[in-house]
């Protein structure tokens, strides 16, 4: 089954397999020291975006990052040491769930406090625009750090330079437990404030990931010619809490009926519902996939377990250039 | 007396001043969630609602305009930030403006006193971005005022006072206390600030720490105790204003000085008491200052090298062995403060 779409639905999958085996381990082991936000229910917008970029392009992502990472082809043995904490993760140990990155295909970093990498995502772009490159920069924000001043900011530059940076925001309706409600005006959207400032922007079903990948080619193809940033607002849906492996249904802030809802739209079966006319054996393809991520992510967590952790006679290494100390 | 928690002093002090003061207000990020910022938001909002207690926008340079406008205009706003580096995106507000207004519009026009509440989040892999303490930080400029709360009552005492003064105060609390427990005055009683607190009397070597520190100082002063070393523990209580004479007079009477600090020692709060020791009682000391600070490079995720990074007693047991010319100690490992946190945030 090799078909561009079976292809995404096979990303998502993995995406979804993995997270869910690591919230497991997570919840029950209690070693990955590291506040983690999960990507579960999501899969479709990093899947649908990254698949649509080269590997020269770099990504860029907020807390919620493990899904871009892998979407965009990030090394999984290395995130999932970097959970653990292990000098083979791909910061080293350093920098925790929140701080991946994978320059080998293009995952340029992951950052903690909201909208950061917006800005410097724009400024990745510029300096290829600078260079007389191709490529083209993407980074991806939720609906709440969408509330920064710096994405208004951001935005502007980005539209007055026309510099090809793809702005990805993946709406699922919450900035923790605060609902859209309070934090956008009624009658408002992001996707609006960004045509508002200039740069083209729509507005795209972010569990179907088919219709992302076809607008992220699109946006991509907009921004590498040179016409201008484009702005994604993405609806989608987080089904666990904000940060952890557990659920959240009893915190007050969203209904069981709500969440229940939107896992009935869940992006991977969506997904193949849409391609089982062209591809009949799609569900014995997604449950066959299942399996072998699950022997993938299951092998990539006991070799992280047994890798050592970084020498603590090293803490400083990096702080500074080693000649600086 | 009865005992609460030093999260429980703190809500109780909210809405004890939120009662007697209608033009106080909390604005922060999900300070209604089910959570309440580590449950000290929660009871005032659910007595008095949304109207004073309001969920912001991730709107952190705003936030702190936006206190800074109304407090001109009469309000009292106290903002919650659930991490104390999110403060680094209200430094224009909180450093150009409102340590400054009173001043700059010539010093007969009013101030705006806002409080802003900061929380520092140690351990757990918390990180380069979750776990800064920027109290010296914001001690730097002239205008504000910064507090750290070390026990439920100051907890209490220093918020009240913030609540009820005339100068804008940045406070900030360590996650790992909210569990603490102590002794609270039921009625809002104000802490000054800039009045320091002996936490442990002794005579050997003067502790001067802040904040969470106070805690491992006294823990290591327990340890110092078994090797017949008697220290003192001077809890400072607020950075700015600073209570040099506690300082001094400690220093005077032991001849020898740890400084202990949950940040950097550069331009820090450790480098600012050695400062003080130094211009007022140099001749007192009797041995080198020593300084317990974190090693210069961000805060690593791992555990064993969070572990290493993160000051704790048997660092400043160490240092005060070695500033009372003691060779180090065989002394069992004391445990870390936060042992048995759960993830993930
Ligand atoms: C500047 C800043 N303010 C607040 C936070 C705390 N915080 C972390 S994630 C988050 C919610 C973000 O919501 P959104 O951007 O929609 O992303 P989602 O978590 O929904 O994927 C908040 C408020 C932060 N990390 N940085």
């Amino acid at each position: 089954m090799a078909s561009t779409r079976a292809r995404l639905i096979r990303d998502m999958v993995r995406i979804r397999t993995v997270e869910e085996v690591l919230a497991d381990h997570y919840r029950d082991e209690q070693e990955m020291r590291t506040p983690t936000h999960f990507s579960i229910g999501q899969e479709a917008t990093a899947v649908g975006v990254c698949s649509a970029t080269t590997v020269e392009d770099w990504v860029y992502s907020g807390h919620r990052s493990h899904a871009p990472y892998l979407a965009k082809g990030g090394d999984l043995e290395a995130l999932v040491a970097e959970l653990y904490g292990k000098e083979a993760g791909c910061a080293h140990g350093r920098g925790g769930s929140m701080h991946m990155i994978d320059q080998s295909v293009g995952f340029a970093g992951s950052a903690a406090i909201l909208g950061e990498m917006i800005s410097v995502a724009v400024g990745s772009a510029w300096a290829f625009v600078r260079a007389g490159e191709q490529r083209i920069a993407v980074t991806f924000f939720g609906d709440g750090a969408a509330d920064e001043g710096v994405f208004a900011e951001s935005l502007n530059f980005a539209a007055v330079h026309r510099i090809p940076v793809v702005f990805v925001c993946e709406n699922n309706l919450y900035s923790i437990s605060s609902p859209l409600s309070v934090r956008h005006a009624e009658g408002t959207s992001v996707h609006g404030r960004a045509a508002a400032a200039g740069v083209r922007a729509r507005s795209v079903d972010g569990n179907d990931v088919f219709a992302v990948h076809a607008a992220a080619r699109d946006a991509v193809e907009h921004a590498r010619r040179g016409t201008g940033p484009v702005l994604l607002e993405l609806a989608t849906y987080r089904w666990r809490a904000h940060v952890g492996p557990g659920t959240d249904h009893d915190h007050g802030y969203r209904s069981k009926e709500e969440i229940d809802s939107w896992m009935a739209g869940c992006p991977i079966l969506r997904a193949a519902d849409a391609l089982r006319a062209e591809e009949p054996d799609i569900d014995a393809a997604v449950e066959a996939w299942r399996a072998e991520f699950r022997q993938e992510i299951h092998a990539a967590i006991d070799r992280a377990k047994a890798l050592p952790f970084p020498d603590t006679a090293r803490l400083l290494d990096g702080a500074y250039l080693p000649a600086a100390h | 007396m009865r005992t609460l928690t030093y999260w429980q002093a703190i809500s109780e002090g909210t809405v004890q001043c939120m009662e007697r003061d209608e033009r106080i207000f909390v604005a922060g990020e999900g300070v209604d969630d089910v959570s309440g910022s580590f449950g000290t938001t929660k009871e005032a909002f659910d007595r008095f609602g949304r109207r004073r207690v309001i969920d912001m926008p991730n709107a952190e340079n705003a936030t702190a305009g936006f206190a800074v406008g109304a407090a001109a205009a009469g309000a009292r706003p106290l903002v919650v930030h659930v991490r104390a580096d999110f403060l680094f995106l209200a430094m224009d507000p909180l450093v150009n403006m409102t340590a400054k207004w009173r001043y700059t519009y010539g010093g007969d026009k009013g101030g705006v006193p806002v409080v802003t509440r900061g929380v520092v989040g140690r351990g757990w892999g918390q990180g380069s971005t979750h776990s800064q303490s920027p109290h010296a930080t914001f001690a730097h400029y002239a205008g504000l005022h910064v507090a750290t709360p070390a026990t439920p009552a100051d907890a209490k005492g220093l918020l009240v006072q913030a609540l009820t003064g005339d100068t804008p105060v940045v406070l900030i609390e360590n996650r790992n206390l909210y569990q603490l427990t102590g002794e609270v005055p039921v009625e809002p009683v104000p802490t000054p600030f800039g009045v320091g607190r002996i936490a442990r009397p002794g005579s050997d070597v003067t502790v001067v720490a802040a904040s969470l520190m106070v805690h491992e100082a006294e823990r290591a002063a327990e340890q110092l105790a078994e090797r017949g070393i008697s220290a003192e523990v001077v809890d400072v209580r607020s950075l700015r204003p600073l209570d040099e004479g506690i300082i001094c007079e400690s220093v005077a009477k032991t001849g020898r000085l740890v400084v202990a600090d949950t940040s950097w020692a550069r331009y820090g709060f450790t480098a600012e008491v050695a400062a003080v020791v130094a211009e007022h009682v140099p001749h007192a000391l009797r041995a080198p200052v020593r300084r317990v600070s974190l090693p210069d490079s961000p805060a690593p995720v791992s555990r064993p090298l969070e572990e290493a990074f993160h000051p704790g007693a048997s660092t400043i047991v160490s240092a005060c062995l070695a500033v009372c010319g003691e060779t180090a100690a065989e002394l069992p490992q004391l445990a870390d403060v936060s042992a048995g946190f759960q993830g993930p945030f």
